[in-house]
Parts: structure tokens; sequence; C-alpha cells
């Protein structure tokens, strides 16, 4: 598997870290325990299809990305910064 | 008052020569991470080392006086300590001793990282001035090319001796098979 | 048999080698098993399950039979295909799976109860008593089936891994490869031409074909040698690519030091890990069997396997040898054996309509209906319309059509098709991303179109990746058509085998099918036909045949069982490549390393780091006796201890105290310049993750610490809050952890020794504790922290790491001049229990900040990571186990960590379970063994009796719960 790093280009998988679906990025504006806090922190869909992912180039550039990738057939379709997803109020 | 003795990371590893490749230490000078700050300029680093301030995977300067890319957002300067003032620009800690600087020379340099990293070292995709972080075999490290047939590595200074074992390991394999 | 003038092998140079001790003649250029065969050997095996004498059957990786040992001890290799092991002098080759020799097997035996070894047999015979399976059936069927054995001494040979790119990668140098990669070479890319063989060429080295009127081999050189000449070409021989994986990465193993009786330096394989834009597929195909009637004695062999040891080893594989087949490729065997001076015993074709010429015996419309001779064939029945002959032969060489080599376009999951004309299944465009099979891999059999294909595929190969192809010649070759006519099983009494490797005969399948294991998936795992090392390349299309019928459908209906990475057995060595001894993991070393293993301290692993466990003294006879010293010389006068090891994490920036805040429970932005604080950290569902210190050197400028072990971890997830979560904040992080050696300086005299060692000196007002700041230490500008891990007076101080042995040297020589010195992990471990401090042991992925009795440090005046979900009322609730101290108050005065809690009369049993500890040291400071642990609702039970049960090494210990900081609860030393 190969990730399209923004800053580093195509690189090998094992340069990465997966952490899990891009959920993460929207986390709740408050921190008084709610449902929104619930869904943030436990609840995933599991698509057959695109979805979006955040991995860590740790053995790279150090960016965290928000890969999307088709769970169906494994073709990672974009990678960008999560600063960059997240600057831009995703 | 006694003064303390300075000792370099790679000391007594190296230089190691093995068939068409040669390992040695490299004394970087000082390395000082760059980080530019909000509102910093980038520009003050070519105002006061003459170098640009590298893009994403190229060094820029030469031999000596070096802003290698090191990460999103940052890069080393590497062989002059830092004019001070680049302080208005940039977020800067001193990372002189915190790195084993390893020089992998020769025709069989390219075929011995071919052993260690997963990153595509063809000649002209990866060309004199580039520079990568990528794996050096389990450790992260820090590839640039300096010339046609030579690298400069950088590994954590703890892990040095590993790194000059495994790099010294692929360099005996690649020239085993002659 | 050797026939003259005939091979590629270089009579120039014989060697030998032995067979089950006994001596082969061979020649460079042979493999194994055409060594054998040229003398006259057949027999090279027994099968898995009922040791059926075997020999061997193809000449390529795809061998299912003739598996043998190679080498003795840690030398020793299971499983190799002897048609894939080259000779070479002094090679030692064995025969597997027959004792007491591959001649006379006892356990042939098992072939006599075949009856009920038949399909689903385990499943069936072993079910009752349930407990006999693990104690008796397995241990017994283990022995009785199997493949060769491992030596038991560990592997000394060398392996590799490596990494390779390119633009174009060709698999397979036959006719079809070398064009393709002729044609991308020559317009400039980037080209990877592999193959499994150690010559490249293909058929065209087993084959009398002419190419452009040259004998084919004479060709393929030629072809080599400007592939060679290119700069922009790679050729790797004895290359298997054994896999098709995301985005353009192939596996790939090569032999690279395994045909060489001294490899040297050389690893024995490489596992290659190619990066591609496109690959061409010229894997070419396989031939298949033809389930007759006792079809597995020794002499029954491929066709093509036949033609191709005459043509490309020299090797007559019989004296009379009969030709069966459906299609006319099984023809040229007969007419190069006739040709080469063999005797044809017969040529069968069950075709009525075959067209046949040829000085020998001709059969059309016949089958062959049997065989004889056990441990080599002697002859043949022959079943035509006019009734049954028998046919004396000591060879048989058996065609019934080829399959398309597609196993790599199915690694994906793809699915080919089933082509009715071919009677083949076929691949389908874009399996996998990026590839293209051409040529006999593609279904196109002839020579000639093999040759255009691989054009053809390099042309659509550069298109892709927008490079122009410069235009090639395709040479003149045969283009003979395939005609067959679809033939699997040919009905008889005895046993009919598909799957040779793993014994599943045509009887198998059918039963599978009665039994309703209809599915080609469920047929599969109940016969295991396809499941040995050959992977069914030998056996899939014949017994998905013989599924179809006896379920009344078709081919296409019945579908296909996919094939999985790897293409052929890879060894894990390979795989795990440089992974052993020192290349298991990095070491890392910090700089006084060298001067702790000088002073003979044991050194322990911390995450990667090695860390000293004590330095012993002269007298000192145990750890303990080290260790109490230690801890006695930190509580009254210093102790030196390395803790370069704990994480430092620069953060600079205008919203540097900003973004602490978010990442700490507690608050930072009120830290003053030139001050340190406590800090704990949690993951976002609550837990805590991480302590440390943090340290102001100026406004936008602070120093994190982190434990060793959570280092990196604790680095990603503040690169995630940094980018992820709050990147409009202007925040700068780096690790700094390499850049300075620090060391504790701890213990009443801490400060009598730095303000020896400092330039300036120490003055006490100017670092009160929790100070930090710049100070010069012997000369070198360093930092200097007020902290204590030991709940002593202490400091630490660091210089830039290349000063570190130095400094480490100076400090400890001042330390023992009054009267302290080094200490290890184990005193470190004691100080920190005896002041209730925690680590990892505690805070250990199951523990809230409450659980650890820092609920309070979650400030209430801000958002901070991990705030709303520690707020649950569980994160906090009673009766949620919480850290106490325990100290031992029974006959018993020892503790263990990792034993349970239970009330002191409880029985202790899971359901009473009350909690468990999880650190322990002995105390001398108390004299007492103290212990750390989680009680439920703990806090609350303070004065208690609880029982410590230590099931596992047998040890209970009656102990009263108590405050975790066992010594000086006040802090008046710390702050002395």
């Amino acid at each position: 598997m190969r990730i399209p790093c923004p800053l580093c280009g195509d690189r090998d998988h094992r340069e990465f870290t997966y952490k899990g679906a891009a959920v993460a990025l929207d986390r709740p504006g408050n921190s008084d325990w709610s449902d929104d806090w619930d869904s943030y922190i436990h609840l995933r869909d599991n698509p057959a299809g695109d979805t979006d992912e955040m991995w860590w180039h740790g053995a790279g550039c150090g960016g965290w990305l928000v890969v999307t990738r088709n769970t169906v057939t494994h073709e990672v379709k974009a990678a960008r910064m999560a600063a960059d997803v997240k600057g831009a109020g995703a | 008052m006694a003064s303390l003795i300075a000792k370099s990371p790679c000391a007594g590893m190296a230089p190691i020569s093995v068939g068409d490749a040669a390992l040695r230490e490299v004394d970087p000078g000082v390395i000082t991470s760059l980080s530019p700050l909000a509102g910093g300029d980038v520009g003050a680093l070519k105002a006061a080392h003459g170098m640009a301030f590298p893009a994403p995977g190229r060094a820029s300067g030469k031999a000596g006086a070096r802003a290698v890319w090191s990460g999103r957002g940052q890069a080393f300067l590497i062989g002059p300590a830092p004019d001070a003032a680049l302080k208005a620009h940039f977020a800067m800690t001193d990372q002189s001793d915190g790195w084993a600087v390893l020089g992998l020379e020769g025709t069989a340099a390219r075929e011995v990282l071919a052993r260690l990293c997963p990153l595509d070292l063809r000649p002209d995709r990866f060309k004199r001035g580039h520079t990568a972080r990528t794996l050096i075999g389990h450790m992260t490290g820090s590839v640039t090319r300096v010339g046609a047939d030579s690298f400069d590595l950088m590994v954590f200074r703890s892990m040095a001796q590993t790194a000059v074992h495994e790099i010294e390991e692929a360099m005996k394999s690649v020239a085993a098979r002659g | 048999m050797r026939i003259d003038g005939k091979g590629l092998i270089n009579r120039a140079a014989p060697l030998r080698f032995t067979f089950d001790g006994a001596g082969v003649t061979g020649f460079e250029g042979d493999t194994v098993a055409s060594a054998l065969l040229a003398q006259g050997t057949k027999l090279m095996g027994r099968s898995f399950k009922y040791h059926r004498p075997r020999g061997v059957m193809t000449m390529g990786s795809e061998e299912p039979n003739a598996l043998v040992t190679t080498g003795r001890g840690a030398g020793q290799t299971p499983n190799v295909r002897a048609t894939m092991q080259e000779a070479f002098e002094g090679l030692e080759v064995r025969a597997q799976n027959a004792w007491p020799s591959l001649d006379f097997d006892l356990l042939a035996a098992n072939d006599l109860l075949s009856p009920f070894f038949s399909a689903g047999f385990y499943y069936k015979t072993f079910m009752w008593p349930a407990k006999f399976w693990e104690k008796l059936y397995e241990p017994m069927i283990r022995r009785a089936a199997g493949l060769g054995a491992l030596s038991g001494e560990p592997d000394t040979g060398l392996y590799e891994k490596a990494f390779a790119f390119c633009d174009i990668l060709v698999i397979g140098a036959g006719p079809a490869g070398l064009m393709a990669a002729l044609t991308a070479g020559r317009a400039g890319a980037d080209v990877i031409l592999a193959d499994e063989d150690a010559r490249m060429g293909g058929r065209l080295l087993a084959e009398s074909h002419e190419i452009d009127g040259k004998p084919g081999p004479v060709w393929v050189d030629e072809v080599l040698d400007e592939l060679e000449a290119m700069g922009n070409v790679r050729l790797m021989t004895r290359t298997s690519v054994t896999g098709a994986h995301d985005d353009g990465t192939y596996g790939a193993l090569e032999r690279v030091g395994l045909h060489m009786a001294d490899p040297g330096a050389r690893p024995l394989e490489t596992f290659w890990r190619i990066h591609t834009k496109r690959a061409v597929l010229a894997a070419g195909a396989l031939e298949r069997p033809i389930a007759f009637p006792d079809n597995d004695r020794p002499g029954v062999m491929m066709a093509g396997a036949v033609r191709g040891y005459l043509n490309r080893f020299g090797v007559a594989a019989g004296q009379r040898v009969a030709v069966f087949g459906n299609n006319d490729s099984a023809h040229r065997t007969a007419q190069d054996l006739a040709a080469a001076g063999v005797e044809i015993a017969a040529l069968i074709d069950s075709r009525a309509d075959a067209k046949v010429c040829g000085d020998y015996p001709v059969y059309t419309g016949a089958q062959v209906t049997g065989t004889k001779g056990r441990k080599g064939l002697t002859g043949i029945s022959v079943t035509t319309a006019t009734g049954v002959q028998q046919v004396e032969s000591d060879c048989l060489a058996i065609s019934g059509g080829w399959n398309p080599t597609l196993n790599l376009t199915c690694h994906m999951n793809g699915r080919p098709v089933w082509n009715e004309a071919l009677q083949a299944f076929l691949p389908v465009p874009d399996m996998v991303p990026g590839l293209e099979a051409v040529g006999a891999a593609n279904g196109v059999f002839s020579t000639a179109g093999a040759l255009a294909a691989g054009v053809d595929g390099a042309k659509n190969a550069l298109q892709a990746i927008g490079k122009k192809p410069v235009s090639v010649d395709i040479p003149k070759a045969e283009d003979g058509t395939y005609a067959l006519s679809p033939l699997w099983v040919v009905d008889g009494k005895s046993r009919a085998w598909l799957d040779f490797q793993n014994d599943v005969t045509v009887k198998d399948v059918k039963l599978a099918a009665a039994e309703n294991y209809a599915s080609v998936e469920h047929m599969k795992r109940y016969t295991t036909q396809g499941m040995a090392p050959d992977q069914g390349k030998n056996s899939n299309v014949n017994a998905l045949a013989v599924l179809a019928d006896a379920t009344g459908r078709g081919i296409p209906e019945t579908g296909t069982t996919t094939f999985r990475p790897p293409f052929v057995p890879v060894s894990l060595a390979a795989i795990g490549a440089g992974a052993r001894g020192k290349g298991f993991a990095p070491e890392r070393f910090t700089t006084s390393h060298a001067a702790s293993v000088a002073a003979h301290a044991p050194m322990i692993e911390a995450g990667l780091w090695y860390r000293p466990s004590f330095f012993p003294r002269e007298g000192e006879k145990t750890w303990r006796a080290s260790c109490d010293r230690e801890v006695a010389m930190v509580r009254n006068a210093v102790g030196i201890c390395d803790v370069s090891t704990l994480g430092k994490i620069d953060i600079q920036g205008k919203d540097a105290a900003q973004f602490l805040d978010f990442v700490y429970t507690n608050m930072f932005s009120s830290l003053k310049v030139g001050r340190v604080r406590y800090g704990l950290m949690l993951r976002e569902d609550g837990i805590v993750m991480d302590d440390g210190t943090t340290a102001r050197l100026a406004d936008d400028h602070f120093v994190m610490t982190t434990t060793t072990v959570a280092a990196g971890q604790v680095m990603a997830h503040l690169e995630f809050v940094a980018q992820a979560l709050v990147p409009d904040l202007d925040v700068h992080l780096i690790s700094t952890t390499e850049q300075w050696a620090q060391f504790a300086v701890a213990g009443p005299k801490s400060r009598e020794l730095l303000n020896a060692v400092l330039d300036d000196g120490l003055d006490p007002e100017a670092w009160p504790f929790m100070a930090c700041g710049t100070a010069s230490v012997a000369g070198v500008e360093g930092r200097l922290f007020r902290i204590s891990f030991s709940g002593e007076h202490a400091y630490e101080v660091a210089v830039p790491a290349r000063y570190g042995e130095g400094l480490w040297r100076l400090l400890i020589s001042q330390a023992e001049a009054l009267g302290g010195g080094a200490y290890g992990m184990e005193a470190l471990n004691v100080l920190r229990i005896e002041k209730g401090f925690i680590t990892h042991a505690e805070i250990h992925g199951r523990v809230t900040a409450d659980d650890v009795g820092m609920g309070r440090m979650i400030s209430v005046k801000k958002d901070c990571i991990g705030k709303a979900a520690a707020s649950r009322e569980g994160l906090s609730a009673s009766g949620r186990e919480q850290l106490v101290g325990l100290r031992p108050v029974g006959a018993v005065k020892q503790l263990l960590s990792g034993a349970h809690l239970f009330n002191e009369t409880a029985e202790a049993v899971r359901v009473n379970d009350q909690g468990y500890v999880t650190s322990v040291g002995f105390s001398p400071t108390m004299d007492t063994f103290l212990g750390l642990g989680f009680l439920k609702n703990g806090r609350a039970r303070h004065g208690e009796r609880v029982r410590m049960v230590d099931h596992l090494r047998g040890v209970e210990a009656i102990c009263e719960v108590c405050d975790p900081v066992f010594f000086d609860p006040e802090g008046g030393r710390v702050r002395g």
C-alpha cells in the first residue's frame, strides 16, 4: 500500500501509522459530556466504499494526514494534510 | 574546574569500507531546527545565511552550510551557528548533539540503501539536493543525496551503533554479490 | 539417461552431490531433479498422507512430488522442490516423509488404510472423545502425515530484504516477457525483468522451437545481451514474484546463495518489495494432468516437462516413453524424443479425430486406464474402442491441456473467467490495477502469439506511463493452433489422483459433493484439495471439473477458488530477514552506557533504551544488596541516575501555553518562567495517557518531559492535537530527547555536589523546589531543573549529549567523594514507590485520573483533552479500583506485583477479586516490602487488612491498606 503524502510524495505504508476514522477532526466544542461526545469517541461508520482516515506520517514528515481510501478496492484516492482539512473548517 | 570531553555519536564505529561503498561519520557542525513562526519571514534565512528556506523534500545551500528540510514546517540549518536575527522568525532548537550524521559513498551506495530504506532512490527521482525523512532499517531518519553516489544519513544519536551495524551488514551483503 | 548433443548443461563442468547418501553426478546447469532423472532415479518422494511412492512430475516451481530436504543441521532446509534446486558440488539432498527409508517406508501402511482416510476423515474419525484430539490423534497424525522436518537448530543462514522501484515490472522471461522487456527497455522505461528460473528464456529453453530461424536459446541470449547492455533494465533471475499487492507493490523472492556450495557473505534469499507503475504478467502456463487410475506412479510425468528435460537438460526421462494427451502440444513430446532417438512406446490421444503422424504406435480415441509398477512405472493399460492393450513403458508423459499462470491476477480478489475454447480460466483486465497478463498467461499459447503479446503488453504499459514506444520487430516463430478436447477423468476401479501433494482423489471430491460440500470453497476445505504447498497449481481446475460434473453444473457456474499470495512458498527467514539478533530492534544507548557497563551494571531494556539495573560494588552478592545500598545512598548522601531516556519535547510559539492547557488536565498558562510543574495528560476517552513535568524556559518556550516508554506516543499525540484539532495555534513541537544528556542528582548532598560542578556555584535562593533555568556546567552551557522523582532534595542537570559521558564521570566521582554514587532502575523504582509516585505500571491504559487520586487535577477553568469523557460518572464512581499503598503485616513479608487482592477472609477466587498489585519493592528505608496497587474503593479503606494472593507463584500475604505515600508525606525533604 502506498500513501501519497502531500509533503513527501508517494510513500510505502510502513512509514505511516493508522489512527482511525477522520471523525477525529470533529471534536465537539464544549467539555460537557453529551451524545455528540459519545459518537465522537465511540461511534464509527463501517462503509463499504470510500472512507476518510487519519494516518500519521511518523517515519516521514511527521504530518497527520486525512487519507481517502476505498475499503472495497483498497484504492487510496487522496491524501491531504489534516491541518489543511481542519483549517478549511471540515 | 574540570572541563568536559566531547564525544561524537559514532566515535570508534566508522569509517568502514566494504566493496564499492564507504561509510564515514560526518561532523555536521551546528544543527539548528528552524520552524517558521506565525508572522515570521522565512526569507530571513537567506538574508542571514545565504540559502533559501527549503521546500519539502529539498536541501538548499552547499556542503558546510546547508538547510535541509526535516519535516512538516521544519528545516535543519546545518553547519553555521544560527544568526541571532533568525530568532524573530523561527522557533529554533539546538539539535547538534541529537543526531548521528553518516556519509555513505560509492557506486554501491544506492544498492546499500535499497536494503534499508523504502525509498525510490533512482537518480532521476531522487537527485542531488533532494532529501527525505524516511525509515533507515527500523529507525526513522533523514536521507539527503549530496552527490551522484553519496548520501548523508541522519539518525538519532542513541541509535548510532545500530545504524552503523545495519548499514555495514547491508554493505557486506551488497559487496558479496560482486 | 543423458542424450548426447542435447541440452543447455555445461558438460565440461561435471559435479557431484548426494541423494540419501548415494553419489549423484550431474553437470553445471542441472537441477537436482534433472540429475536424478539422468541417472534413472524415478522415486524421489513419498506422498503426504498415504506415503505412496512418488516421482518428479514437472520441471518448475509447481512440482508437487519431488520435495526434498537439503543441507544438515542449522543449514537444513525442508520441502525444497528438486525441480528448482540447482545442483552443485557437495550438495546434500535427502528424501523426506519416509521412514526408515524412501525405498522402504513403513508408513506406507497408511495406503492400505486409505478407505478410512477419505475426504473429511479428520472430522468423522477423531470426533470422540474430545480429549483425545490434543493428546493422541493430532500428534499421531502429525507424525504420520507431513512434509519435511525442521532441524530444530537456529537457522544461521543470512537473509535479506530490499526495496526496488521501476516503471514497468515484467514477470516471467519467456517469449512474451522478453519481448515486453525489450519493448519497454528500448523506450527508455525503467524495467525490472524477473524470472524464477536460474536461466531466462522460459519455455524457449524447453522446446525445440526456432525464433527468427535461430534455436530458441540462441535468440534468448541475444535478447538478454541487449537488455543487459541497457542501463535502464534490471534482470533478476532466480526471482519468483510472489504477490501482487496494493498500489503497484509486488513481493518477490530471490534465491541468491541457495545454488552455491559456499555463499560466503551472500544472503541465501532476498525478499524484495518492488514498487512499479505498471506490470506485465508473462508467467506462462502450467500443464495440467489427467486423472486416470493409478496416475501417480513414479514415471508418470507432465508431457511438457518430459520434453523440457530433454531439450533443456539433455535428459530422457525414460527408455520407452508413452505419451497420453488430449491436445496437440503433447505430440511434440513424442516428436522431440523420437528425434533424439528415444523409443516411443505409444502416443495415445483421447481425441478420435486427432491428426497424428509419427514413426511409433499411435492410438487415437484412446485412454490410459491403468498403470503398473509400484516404485517406478513398468507398463500402462491403453483402452481403445476395440479393447484394452498392455503397453510396456517406464515413463508416461501426460497432458490434459494448459492453465494460464494467472495466479497473481487473483491476488486482489479478482475472479478469472472460464474460456470454453481453451477449457481454461483466463484473466480479465484490471483484476489487479496496473497489471496486464500477456502471452500464455493470458491464454495465447503459440510462440508467435506470445512474442507479439509481449510487445503489445509493453506498449500498453508505456502508454499508461506516458512514454512513447520505439518500434520493435516481432520475430518469426511457430504459430500452431492449440486444439484440445476436454478430458479430466478416466474412469476406473483404482484411485485417480487430483491433488498429488495432498493425496486427494477423484473419489474424495465426489464424496464431498455427495455430502453436500458442493461449493468449491467447501469442497476445498473438506478434501484439502489445493491446500498443499503447490496451492492447487496442478489440481484446481481438474478438481473443479470433477466437482462440476458431480453436482451437475458447468464449470463456470461452479466457480473457482481464488489464488492468494504467495505464488510460491516463501521462507519466514526471508520475510523476517535481518530481524533477528541485533537486527530485531534498534538499540538506544545513553551517553553513560559505556561507563555503566564498565561498572558492571546489568542493563535492562526500557522500550528500545538500555538502562542500568544497579551498580554492584565489591562484596555485594545479590542485586538486592546493591539496590538497598543505592536507596540508602540517595536518602542519606547523594545518588546519580541517567534520566536522558525520558522524552523531552520542545514546545515554542506564541500559543504554546494555550496548547499545554489543552493537552494537560491542569493549568500551564499560569506557570511562571523559570518554573516547572507536574502535568497529567489524558486520552480523549478520559483514561490517563502519561504524566511528567514541564518547564517554562520563556513566555513562548516550554520543555515537556514524558515518561521513557510513552515518549513516542506522546509526541504523536501532541502533533495530532496541534495539526488536526487546533491548527490555528502557533505551536512548534520538536523532540530534543537526543540533544540532551540529563542526570538526576538526588539526595541531601545534591546541592553540595552541584555547587562544586556548576561554574557559578548553586545559589540556594535562586533554585527553590521546581525551579529551572540555564547553568554553566563544567564549562558547558547546560540546563538545571530542581525536580525530584525520589522525594529527596534533587536536581536534574542536562548538557548537550556530546558531553554526556564526561559529565556522568564527573558527577559519579564527585558523588563518591560525598559517600554517594550511581543508582540504577531498581533503586529508582524503590525510591518512587516509597513516595507513591506512579509510573506506567500504574497508568497502564485502564485507569482514570480519579483512580490515581488526581481527579482534582482536571481544571474546571478550561477545556482539555479527555475532560468531557472523564466527567462521566462511571470514571470516578465509588467502587472503582483506586490507587493504594500496601504493606505486609502478616507472617509472609513478601509482596509480588501482578498478585490479586481479596478481603482477608474471602476465598481467593475471581468473583471475590478486590484489586491487584502493580509495583512492589523492598524499602530499606522502612525495612519492609512496600507495594502500590489498585483496590476497590481503596481510598476509603486505609487501615483495612486485605489478602494478597499470587496464584501463579503460590504466595499469600496479609497486607495493610495505606496511603500510597509511605515516606515523608509532608514533603519536607524535597523542599529542604
